[in-house]
């Protein structure tokens, strides 16, 4: 795969299509396995490591799905290509930042990885656009049974599939969703909300950002028990307490416009005419204008702009993207830089285009 | 498994924090987080990385603390004192070898002891005679590292009528 050949994409899951994409950004599930035959990958040598790794490259690389797959040697990439793939969510930190035989299967619409010898041999992860976990699962579950029919995993009876840690052990399941919630920040409901979350076993991450409104509003929502629960039934957990969260936004929101629809509608422009004509900009600040304007899109303060439009650039301004996209390492005040300039053309260029 | 940063709770928040482009990993629990979201306003300068978590252990009977860090698994060699500072096992066969440690723990962080998911479609009896192999790798390592040339040459052995023996070894047959 050439890497270079994705500067210029993004993957489906951005799309801004499927259900409530308006607020669930997207939907991701991930199965944690290992070879039975195999310690895992912390108390593997390179040896072991190697023949891990080519065993199960072949098994991926080998499924009748795979012609649309592309293999990684992560290992060999440069460390700027690691750095862009934890970006597009195609990749771990860990499996970024560790060392040692190790790689990575991504199809064409970066919508399926292989991660191998992350911390557990095989990490499978499907991710899609909108509220969509039950399309998540269908696939990883026929991609699961594929690698199944001619590997055997590490399960026991009493405690499921084995995992590297025992906070996965059982299902081996991590569901999750991306949701961008800036209406409950900008009231402070939000705190509400993550306590009710925490009572019921979810756990939350703040995906591109610190816990508070500095970076973007957008928050991971997870199941934070593997062991006890059925696939379904854990998928079913998030499935039951999404919608409440989604309507919980969409009425703040709406007491928002009725409330003060002028100062809102004032705060949303000014956040557009910033990063449609700053001259240098820092990735916490893009974050923060782009939600403003993602949420003026969604409420029609903002008509000449699309989501996918602002999925794509919270991606494609990280600092990975742009140094790839200036192909050159950058500073931080060159990255600023480069960030406004690369924020002022895709503006204009996606302006007027409606999706 | 996290704990707290603050304290020793479990950490159930999990904070990616970037500030001037450098990331930071914090883990929280409920009383920490609310702290720290009322100081997020004024950054409190960058935050160390998470130190390694110790896992805490309820100990059953007369076995001490260090006791129980001495045992090791026989298939991989981990000792549970790795296990302690690492939060990560060694091997499949750990689960059987430190049941007895590992079984409070889980009930702590899942609430449950028994899988009631996903099975396999092989039995687990395969996966877990797949387990003898790490056993028997791990001894050839060492035979060979102490030039034991027979015990090596009787460990290849068994290594192949097994890998034969559970059907392993036509991935090799195919190149």
């Amino acid at each position: 795969m050439d890497l270079d050949s994705l500067i210029a994409t993004s993957g489906s899951w951005l799309q801004g299509t499927g259900p409530d994409a308006d607020i669930v950004v997207s939907s991701r599930i991930r199965l944690a396995r290992n070879l039975a035959r195999f310690p895992f990958v912390s108390r593997a040598d390179e040896e072991l490591r190697g023949e891990i790794e080519s065993l199960l490259r072949d098994e991926v690389m080998g499924l009748p799905t795979a012609s649309h797959f592309h293999y990684l040697d992560v290992e060999q990439l440069e460390q700027i290509d690691r750095q862009f793939l934890v970006e597009r969510q195609l990749i771990s930190r860990e499996h970024a930042e560790s060392s040692g035989s190790r790689g990575v299967a991504i199809s064409d619409e970066e919508h399926i990885s292989l991660m191998i010898n992350e911390e557990d041999h095989l990490r499978i992860q499907v991710l899609q656009s909108g509220l969509s976990l039950d399309g998540c699962w269908d696939l990883i579950q026929e991609i699961d049974d594929q690698l199944e029919a001619s590997l055997t995993f590490a399960f026991s009876e009493r405690l499921g599939y084995l995992t590297a840690c025992p906070t996965n052990v059982g299902t081996g399941i991590r569901v999750s969703v991306l949701l961008h919630l800036p209406a409950l920040v900008l009231t402070k409901e939000i705190n509400k909300a993550f306590n009710a979350l925490q009572k019921i076993n979810l756990a939350v991450r703040g995906l591109y950002g610190e816990g508070s409104q500095a970076m973007g509003d957008f928050y991971q929502i997870s199941n934070q028990i593997t062991l006890g629960k059925s696939e379904q039934q854990l998928i079913d957990g998030l499935k039951d307490v999404i919608p409440n969260i989604i309507r919980y936004e969409r009425k703040v929101r709406d007491e928002l416009v009725k409330k003060n629809r002028g100062e809102l509608h004032d705060q949303i422009s000014r956040a557009y005419g910033i990063l449609q004509n700053a001259q240098t900009i820092s990735s916490e600040e893009t974050m923060q204008r782009l939600s403003s304007v993602r949420m003026g899109i969604n409420l029609e303060l903002i008509d000449d702009l699309g989501i996918p439009a602002v999925n794509e650039l919270l991606i494609h301004t990280q600092p990975a993207h742009l140094q790839k996209l200036y192909n050159s390492p950058l500073e931080v005040r060159e990255r600023n830089e480069a960030r406004a300039k690369f924020l002022r053309r895709r503006l204009a260029e996606r302006r007027g285009e409606q999706n | 498994m996290k704990k707290c940063r603050r304290c020793s709770k479990p950490a159930t928040l999990h904070i990616t924090e970037m500030r001037e482009e450098e990331v930071h990993e914090l883990h929280l629990c409920e009383t920490c987080y609310q702290e720290y979201l009322d100081y997020s306003e004024t950054p409190e300068g960058p935050l160390e990385s998470d130190p390694s978590p110790e896992i805490a252990i309820e100990l059953s009977g007369d076995q001490t603390l260090e006791e129980l860090d001495q045992t090791a698994c026989p298939n991989c060699g981990i000792s549970f004192r790795e296990f302690r500072s690492q939060g990560r096992l060694g091997c499949p066969h750990d689960y059987t070898e430190f049941e007895n440690e590992l079984l409070p723990l889980l009930e702590n962080i899942h609430g449950e002891t028994q899988h009631c998911g996903k099975l396999p479609t092989q039995a687990a009896d395969s996966s877990r005679q797949q387990y003898e192999l790490i056993k028997l790798r791990k001894d050839l390592h060492q035979a060979v590292a102490a030039e034991e040339y027979e015990a090596a040459a009787q460990l290849r052995d068994a290594i192949v009528t097994l890998e034969s023996d559970l059907g392993l070894t036509e991935h090799q047959d195919l190149d």
